[in-house]
């Protein structure tokens, strides 16, 4: 029981300090006050304090989970809440108390003691681990001594700038007001309610573990959906825009922020249809597969065609802001689905892929620009130009394939990602310039037109999209169920066995990166009509890495988790704008967990059924 | 010394002066051989013999430095692997090597890759002539999955199989190529001996059902004794003796190979034990 207790305390010490060195960063970085800007409730709750709440509320149901699995006393999950709450919110408390005018000697003063404290800890453990008195002393000697330096440094840095601020630019006004809830002059009672509304979270967060099954997940549900929704406010304000009256419109947002009513009704509405669905959803389910095949089938069809027809109308549906984001969803969408063809199916790391888009781009770019740069002014329009982008794409795919046929793994990524600052380097040459402009790029491309009407908004140029990912969603599911599919599968798993079964290797390679480039020419000549300029700047290694880290987050070799993958990488940010400077560091700590956590993405592929045919239930079961 | 095989049937596999070098390293030295067809043959010597370079060899995967390799009367030396593959040799590994992440009949529709001809732009359009073959590759992948007693465990993914059945899709793979011969590496290697019965057995019905000339490599002696009709026993990447088990279990060259110098004469006289 001793070491079981001991055991968890460690656990819940190691967690709490992880969630509030996380706050504690988040802070330094400036991350939290930003966030504080956008509102998830009017007047009741911040995303930045939402942030503050959400880690130790995650973290101790972790915690709690571990130990309730660990067949732990309820009691003990609870204070452990408690703890990791607090824990959290220590760090953060320390560095307002360093920060304000009252207590700033403490940090002089920790900056002296720490020296000491610390040598004597590592000396204690010295002595523990059984080495002899006078190591013990020297070890205590050399630490105080390096650990002095150090802090000396510190503390002179902080003497010369005056305060933290020198030196942690983000420790700033907006952040005391944010992490003390508005209470920046009044210190102990902002610290008081952030130990306990960190502590409550932490707390609610346990209790929210212990909880029966059924109310959990119903409350869970209903806390992300309001969450999301609130965060999301300015999008789904957008989208009720376009279908609600102004009146109504005003009822439930004050700018772009949700109402705490509107909120309150959402939270209650959003947890009863959780508790509906955790009550029944499972007993649905299993109905459903208990239908013959033609039902079940009917049920299936009826879905999908939902889905088309809400495909279709998307555009209105969500008005011309969001469309625009749709349609750049969809060109990354196309370009995943076409790089998955190398990746997914294939095995082949290609850190290249810009070298497809921007070849579709400047094909397009150059055939119907009607500017200076224009080669033909005009004389072709957009649909002429798309199979000549495909097939130039598909040229320059094969092109690039032929030199590193032979080479595997990290060899091939590496010559790849070689290839695409190729491009960009070519793109911004003085040699193509005559041709493609250089930096300036090529101006003036003409929006399509389809039967007399120019596709100029996003909400048409959606559909355009939407088309061309569909026909690349077909084709890929085609293919990975085909004959060819199956030589890239092999190839991926094991090139040597797959030249014993008797596969052209080069062949197959060969048509794998021809093929996944045809998509990215596609992707890259509608970018280049929907933004009407082509410039270098646009095609960088980036664009090549994002297509990756979306197959990568969705799923590899799986067509609805790159779908998603798309949604969530490059919608989400592109909905969070205002906080574009921490981008690339969500998205890094987004792969990493996924990398962890998920390894097989958000949507893992599925096996193609072979010996029982997908639909037709096997015949041991046909009984029920 | 048996130059032609029993009632002078044909030579399916036949190399002369075949030879293997790794940088200085000798692994294969000017090898003469000859693989009667439709009999059941077994390589064997000490480890490091050249077994398994032997084997890489015939398949191309390595490229012989000198010499020539007959199939059939025709050369297969210096040609690809996937190349002789289509001619209608196939093999099985030392260490299985399936595709891991595959399911047990996709393995197996992959190795009927040779027999099958369909295009990518068959697939995408779906044409009729694309799908029968489709459909007709995945019934006969099922018949094979039947045949190695798999039943039922087709839609798994290879690496989840138990090793035997590993070692079984790995030979059904091997078969979905329609072989004239079959090359099996250690096919009971890691095997209890109830496995190693079945696998003896199954061996022989390759043979005796479908016709297949069978070469093995293989070190648990009872099962090269018990069901191979000629066998070519390797040492140093020299071939040492050749013939039937019992001329070879009794050749003083072997018994050296396999036991050293002192033992060959002490046991000479002795029935001995390999």
């Amino acid at each position: 029981m001793n070491i079981i207790a001991s055991e968890a305390s460690r656990r819940v010490l190691r967690l709490g300090l992880l969630s509030g060195g996380f706050i504690l960063f988040a802070g330094l970085i400036g991350m939290i006050a930003s966030f504080h800007e956008r509102e998830v409730v009017n007047d009741f709750i911040s995303l930045g304090q939402a942030l503050l709440l959400a880690t130790p509320f995650l973290t101790s149901h972790v915690a709690a989970a571990r130990m309730s699995e660990a067949g732990e006393d309820l009691r003990l999950a609870l204070a452990g809440g408690l703890a990791i709450g607090l824990l959290t919110a220590l760090p953060t408390v320390i560095l307002l108390l360093f920060n304000s005018n009252e207590y700033r000697y403490l940090l002089d003063a920790s900056l002296k003691l720490l020296p000491f404290v610390a040598a004597t800890y590592l000396a204690w453990k010295s002595h523990a681990q059984g080495n002899e008195m006078r190591q013990v002393a020297a070890a205590w000697l050399v630490s105080a001594l390096l650990i002095g330096i150090v802090s000396f440094g510190f503390a002179l840095i902080f003497e010369v700038k005056g305060d933290l601020r020198g030196v942690f630019v983000n420790v700033d006004r907006d952040w005391v007001e944010v992490v003390t809830f508005d209470h920046r002059r009044e210190l102990w009672t902002g610290i008081g309610l952030l130990l306990a509304a960190s502590a409550g979270a932490g707390l609610a967060g346990a209790l929210m573990r212990i909880m029966p099954d059924i109310p959990r997940r119903a409350l869970l549900y209903g806390l992300g959906i309001t969450l999301v929704v609130g965060a999301f406010g300015e999008t789904v304000r957008l989208i009720l825009q376009e279908n609600l009256d102004r009146d109504t419109l005003r009822e439930i947002f004050r700018r772009d922020t949700l109402r705490q009513n509107a909120a309150l009704v959402l939270f209650i509405v959003s947890t009863l249809a959780g508790f509906l669905w955790a009550m029944f959803g499972g007993r649905a389910q299993s109905e459903f597969a208990a239908l013959d095949n033609s039902r079940r089938h009917m049920i299936r069809n009826l879905g999908m065609l939902l889905f088309a027809a809400l495909l279709l109308a998307l555009p209105w549906l969500i008005g011309r802001t969001l469309s625009d984001v749709a349609v750049t969803i969809g060109i990354f969408v196309l370009m995943g689905l076409g790089l998955n063809i190398a990746i997914g199916l294939a095995g082949l790391l290609d850190l290249g892929y810009v070298t497809n888009y921007a070849v579709g781009a400047y094909i397009l770019a150059v055939l119907t620009s009607i500017g200076p740069l224009g080669l033909f002014k005009g004389a072709f329009t957009f649909w002429m130009v798309i199979p000549v982008a495909l097939l130039a794409a598909m040229f320059a795919g094969f092109i690039f394939a032929v030199p590193v046929l032979r080479m595997r793994g990290d060899y091939l990524a590496i010559a790849t990602l070689g290839f695409g600052e190729i491009i960009g380097k070519l793109a911004l040459s003085d040699w193509l310039k005559p041709l493609i402009g250089g930096a300036q790029g090529v101006q003036n491309i003409p929006k399509p037109f389809l039967f007399a009407t120019e596709l100029k908004n996003p909400e048409q140029l959606y559909y355009i999209v939407l088309a061309a990912s569909l026909v690349t969603l077909f084709v890929s599911i085609r293919l990975n169920n085909s004959r060819t599919g199956r030589q890239w599968m092999a190839i991926r798993e094991d090139e040597d066995v797959a030249t014993a079964m008797g596969i052209d290797t080069a062949r197959a390679k060969l048509l794998a990166f021809t093929l996944s480039a045809a998509t990215g020419g596609v992707a890259g000549a509608i970018f280049a009509a929907k933004v009407g300029t082509v410039f270098p700047n646009s095609f960088t290694v980036f664009i090549s890495i994002n297509v990756l880290s979306l197959i990568i987050v969705g799923g590899i070799a799986s067509n609805p988790g790159i779908v998603l993958g798309a949604v969530v990488l490059i919608g989400m940010p592109e909905l969070l704008r205002e906080f574009s400077e921490f981008r690339f560091l969500m998205y890094g700590a987004l792969l990493i967990l996924m990398m962890i956590n998920r390894p097989q993405g958000l949507i893992p592929s599925k096996l193609v059924m072979h010996e029982v045919h997908a639909g037709v239930k096997p015949k041991v079961s046909a009984g029920d | 010394m048996a130059e032609k095989g029993k009632n002078g049937q044909r030579r399916i596999l036949e190399a002369t002066g075949m030879t293997k070098r790794f940088s200085g390293l000798v692994a294969v030295d000017s090898l003469d051989f000859y693989i009667p067809e439709g009999a059941i043959a077994s390589i064997i010597g000490p480890n490091g013999a050249g077994k398994t370079t032997f084997f890489n060899c015939i398949t191309g995967f390595y490229q012989i430095d000198e010499g020539a390799i007959l199939f059939e009367g025709a050369r297969i030396s210096g040609k690809t692997p996937d190349l002789i593959t289509r001619a209608g040799i196939s093999r099985t590994f030392q260490n299985i090597r399936l595709f891991n992440n595959m399911s047990a009949i996709e393995n197996i529709m992959v190795g009927q890759e040779p027999h099958l001809r369909s295009s990518w732009i068959g697939a995408i359009l779906g044409l009729p002539s694309t799908r029968r073959e489709d459909d007709g590759c995945e019934d006969r992948a099922r018949e094979l999955l039947h045949f190695v007693g798999l039943e039922g465990k087709g839609d798994m993914l290879s690496k989840n199989l138990s090793y035997g059945d590993q070692r079984r899709l790995e030979i059904a793979r091997a078969l979905a190529n329609r072989p004239k011969l079959v090359l099996l590496d250690e096919p009971t290697a890691g095997m209890n001996p109830r496995e190693t019965i079945e696998t003896t057995d199954f061996i022989r019905r390759l043979r005796d059902e479908l016709g297949i000339t069978v070469v093995l490599i293989e070190h648990d002696m009872r099962v090269v004794m018990e069901i191979s009709e000629h066998i070519t026993v390797l040492d140093y990447g020299r071939k040492i003796a050749e013939g039937l088990p019992r001329d070879i279990q009794t050749d003083p060259k072997v018994i050296e190979a396999y036991l050293g110098s002192g033992a060959a004469q002490s046991n000479a006289a002795a029935e001995p034990s390999i």
